[in-house]
């Protein structure tokens, strides 16, 4: 595992380099460098890949619980989606009069007649006012997701709900959310959710330099949360944090109040999630309760499974890889992409419980093993996968 | 065929309708109507000028049981019966619903039910627009009306003769009254009596009588009649506008018959919500009884149960559909196809548990957080396949006649479906209490799940045990999923439909508790129906699901804890 303190000059090195490509040299060549080149980097895809990293903020979020608490929610893509409808809630009212009916409402407001509902505020539930604000909206963004998992958390640890039970209730809480937000009288859109965005902070949503934008406001996100995941598990708290993982116990009768260790985690988690729905949302152009229903929040697991969890850079590559996997699938065999997806959570879990990071360790080990089985006796030395083993034995 | 047999068409409903009226015409033909004194009054009464003489004919025409005069006063009510001038013969018409290119149809007279015919013996065909329809007076349709509905209480179907009874009775018309009498008198379904004897009283509540009116009150209150009861009210706040008119022993009657009927309903919603909600209980019971002992005992988690649930059920579609291919689509011996199904689902279910458990979760057991997200995979994988096999969309499961229908206890309706579920319920129940106390691999199962390492050091089989209480497990889930079949839509997503649901139970009622199980879909299923009225459907969902997440903070163990001196158990 990532145990080691400082951040090496070989980490600080790929870090910054990824960062260069994410930040400054994918956008560039998307901007500068002309349509018929090799180099260039459509809008299409600039804006795929924006939602491709936001996903991977999504995978932070789910192996910072999973992968170094050893917390599996199957809650994540709730607060994923309670972040996007935040900001997607100040998107609706930035859409003005250019919507279907022409009215200062979303449209699905003059639809469902909520003027008869909220004749004080001219048919604006008043919970919907401040997000007027685009600053009270982000504010939302970090509010929402922090508060809701604090609830459930709190309720959760207190009452030392943990393992398997945990993932479950966890999937009740964002199946209820999910059926609460597929009501029309919730005031979130019901079915269709919030959609047909026009401009956000002023700028049309649309166009190339705001897409642009957003891509690169991902990708400084990603490395934000990268940098503050990687700071935060190299501290003792990190270090508290895997031994909750791997003996919960034990560290509760060295004293520690573990409930609390997982709140925060929790707590940050969906706030991670959150800032990844929020800056989804503008790219996607929609937000609907699909997005948060309880096998988005498995399909983020599989991600950090795939990619391997326990450590920063699996879940990441795990997100990109399998969303661009899937965007290739559904697109060239659609058919097909349940057995795919299928078959790579059973595949990652039995053969690979270290994910695509852990692959050449695995590898160099079953090369050790077999060079052994011809070569002399074998000296004792423990399989590759021992920390997993020992997580769950007692 | 001549030009003008052509059909045209217009939609499937008008061709339905052609249908009826060829076959009514043939009846017509056949059973000689052709001299009965109905028709000829029809024609005297569609020819004359008085008023008081139509009236006449057509009351007298309620006895007539003749289709086409039916057809005839329907025509003539809405202003398609025409009359037929030639020479100084007024002959009364039908134009037949078959029209030629140009819209023309052939004529059919009333006296007979043939066709006018030309010289030549064919028929001839008429425009609408160069016939001259019989009049009728808005007065006149008032009668004519009157009569088509009475018609309807000689209709040979008891379900369409109980209906036309309530109807008429709801009108309150004195008119009806000899007409309800008439038919009491002969009347054999039990139904349709007590319909009729609602109508009367439900008509007689606006008799001048006293004493009349009274008896009225009193029946309708000892009938129970929730129909009733609206007349009731309404009578109670005109007798108290007007309290000289109806004098107080209307008013004491009427207060006791609205009290009894509101009572009644009161427990009959009692009953209704009890019923629905021991059923709801017995279809989670059902479906959460397999992961109970896959989870509960064994402690998996199978997130491919509700997969498991619907290759149960598709089992007994294919069940279905071969007892179809070999006995017929009805018959006693496609009945029997629910029987077979059973015990196919749970074959086939518990086949499908067996290649699960030695392909994925036996290298599992020692992870069940991984174990949970390889079964997740395996039902995305099993939904896709049942897709390519039978589609995306629900298919149809038909029930046998032994469990379509239901008892009609006070105004409660049992389905004899749900009561089977209950049944089955109770028998799956039992069968796996018996199975895990009174046999020897019933004892093997429960040394292992307890301590895994001093059953295997003692000699059982632990792999096999494994092996064969997951099976058990999964063939109950595809049990359940045959008797889901019975109730909802059947499709690829029926097991994501109850996955949560299922997890819920059993962790509500405590892990490795088969009566933890069996309490919990009860409380469930219960306070679901109650708060259903009030919240709706998906709303008192939520509150449930809400519910069980504060009722762990009190028993986080579940409502059964299995005691364990184990720290992680």
């Amino acid at each position: 595992m990532l145990s080691n303190k400082s951040i090496s000059k070989r980490e600080l090195l790929l870090l910054v380099i990824a960062a260069l490509i994410g930040i400054v040299v994918l956008p560039c060549l998307n901007a500068f460098v002309p349509p018929a080149s090799f180099f260039h980097v459509s809008n299409f895809s600039i804006n795929i890949y924006g939602k491709y990293l936001c996903y991977a903020v999504l995978a932070i979020g789910v192996n910072l619980l999973w992968g170094y608490t050893g917390l599996l929610s199957l809650g994540q893509a709730l607060f994923f989606s309670l972040g996007g409808y935040a900001l997607g809630m100040h998107l609706m009212l930035m859409i003005g009069k250019l919507g279907q009916y022409k009215s200062d409402l979303p449209d699905f407001m003059v639809f469902l007649e909520f003027i008869k509902r909220f004749p004080e505020t001219g048919g604006l539930p008043p919970h919907w006012i401040p997000f007027r604000s685009f600053w009270f909206a982000a504010a939302m963004v970090v509010v929402v997701p922090a508060v809701v998992s604090f609830v459930f958390g709190w309720l959760a640890f207190r009452s030392r709900i943990k393992g398997v039970y945990f993932s479950i209730l966890s999937q009740a809480l964002t199946y209820a959310a999910t059926l609460m937000f597929f009501r029309n009288d919730f005031t979130f859109g019901g079915n269709n959710g919030l959609t047909d965005f026009k401009f956000i902070l002023g700028h049309e949503i649309n166009s190339a330099a705001t897409k642009r934008g957003l891509f690169i406001a991902s990708a400084v996100l990603l490395l934000a949360v990268y940098v503050v995941c990687r700071w935060l598990t190299s501290t003792k708290f990190g270090l508290i944090q895997r031994a909750i993982r791997d003996s919960e116990n034990r560290v509760l009768f060295s004293g520690y109040a573990t409930a609390n260790f997982k709140l925060f985690v929790f707590v940050l988690s969906g706030i991670i999630c959150g800032l990844g729905g929020a800056l989804f949302v503008p790219q996607v152009g929609i937000i609907n309760p699909s997005e948060m229903a309880p096998d988005k929040s498995l399909e983020a697991v599989v991600w950090c499974a795939v990619g391997g969890r326990g450590n920063l850079l699996g879940p990441i590559l795990g997100a990109v890889g399998c969303n661009a996997l899937k965007s290739y699938a559904t697109h060239s065999f659609a058919e097909q992409w349940p057995y795919i997806l299928g078959g790579l959570f059973i595949f990652a879990t039995l053969f690979m419980p270290k994910g695509l990071i852990g692959l050449p360790a695995q590898l160099m080990e079953i090369k050790r093993k077999f060079t052994r089985k011809n070569g002399d006796a074998a000296p004792q030395t423990a399989p590759a996968d021992v920390a997993f083993e020992s997580a769950t034995k007692e | 065929m001549g030009e003008s047999c052509r059909l045209e068409i217009r939609n499937p409903c008008s061709f339905l309708f052609i249908h009826a009226f060829l076959v009514l015409l043939h009846l017509a033909a056949f059973a000689s109507f052709a001299a009965s004194p109905h028709r000829t009054n029809l024609v005297e009464a569609v020819l004359s000028e008085d008023l008081a003489r139509q009236t006449d004919i057509i009351k007298s025409l309620v006895e007539a049981n003749d289709p086409l005069i039916e057809q005839a006063l329907t025509a003539w009510r809405g202003g398609s019966l025409y009359v037929l001038e030639t020479n100084d013969t007024k002959t009364p018409i039908l134009l037949d619903p078959v029209t030629d290119a140009e819209g023309s149809a052939k004529a059919i007279r009333l006296i007979d039910g043939e066709f006018v015919k030309g010289a030549d013996g064919k028929p001839l065909v008429f425009a609408v627009a160069d016939l001259t329809a019989a009049d009728a007076t808005s007065k006149l349709r008032k009668v004519i009306k009157a009569t088509l509905d009475l018609f309807a209480l000689g209709n040979p179907n008891p379900a369409m003769r109980r209906d036309a009874v309530i109807k008429l009775g709801q009108e309150q018309n004195p008119d009806y009254l000899p007409f309800f009498e008439t038919r009491q008198k002969t009347e054999q379904n039990l139904e349709v009596v007590k319909a009729l004897s609602e109508a009367v009283a439900t008509t007689q509540l606006l008799s001048e009588d006293e004493s009349v009116r009274l008896a009225a009150i009193g029946r309708l209150g000892t009938m129970r009649s929730i129909n009733g009861l609206n007349f009731l009210q309404r009578l109670e706040t005109e007798a108290k506008a007007a309290p000289a008119k109806y004098g107080e022993k209307t008013a004491d009657a009427l207060h006791k018959s609205i009290r009894d009927i509101q009572d009644y309903i009161q427990w009959g919603n009692f009953f209704g919500t009890a019923f629905r909600g021991l059923s709801l209980a017995a279809i989670l019971l059902v479906a959460a009884l397999g992961l109970a002992i896959t989870f509960g005992l064994m402690g998996v988690i199978n997130m491919a149960h509700g997969e498991v649930i619907m290759i149960g059920a598709y089992s007994a579609y294919v069940t279905q559909n071969v007892f179809a291919k070999w006995f017929g689509a009805s018959g006693r011996g496609f009945d029997c196809y629910f029987i077979a199904a059973l015990v196919v689902s749970f074959v086939v279910a518990g086949l499908v548990g067996l290649i699960l458990e030695r392909g994925v979760i036996r290298f599992l057991y020692k992870r069940p957080l991984e174990s949970l997200l390889a079964t997740w995979g395996v039902s995305l994988v099993l939904q896709q396949i049942i897709r390519h096999i039978f589609g995306a969309a629900n298919v149809q499961v038909n029930s046998p006649s032994w469990l379509s229908g239901s008892f009609n206890v006070s105004d409660v309706l049992l389905g004899y479906n749900r009561l089977f579920v209950i049944g089955f319920a109770v028998f799956v129940v039992l069968l796996t209490y018996l199975l895990l106390t009174r046999t020897s691999l019933g004892l093997q199962i429960r040394a292992v799940m307890q301590n895994r390492h001093m059953a295997s050091a003692l000699g059982v089989r632990t792999d096999r045990v494994n092996m064969m209480t997951f099976a058990f497990g999964s063939g109950l889930a595809g049990m359940a999923g045959a008797c889901l079949s019975q109730i909802g839509n059947v499709g690829p997503a029926l097991g994501q439909y109850h996955i949560v649901d299922c997890f819920m139970i059993v962790v509500l009622g405590g892990v490795g508790s088969i009566v933890g199980t069996v309490s919990a879909s009860l409380g469930v299923g219960v306070t679901n129906q109650i708060l259903e009225p009030w919240l709706g459907s998906v709303l008192g969902k939520i509150t449930v699901l809400a519910a069980i997440i504060l009722f762990l903070q009190w028993r986080p163990a579940g409502l059964f804890v299995t005691r364990s001196r184990s720290l992680e158990g």
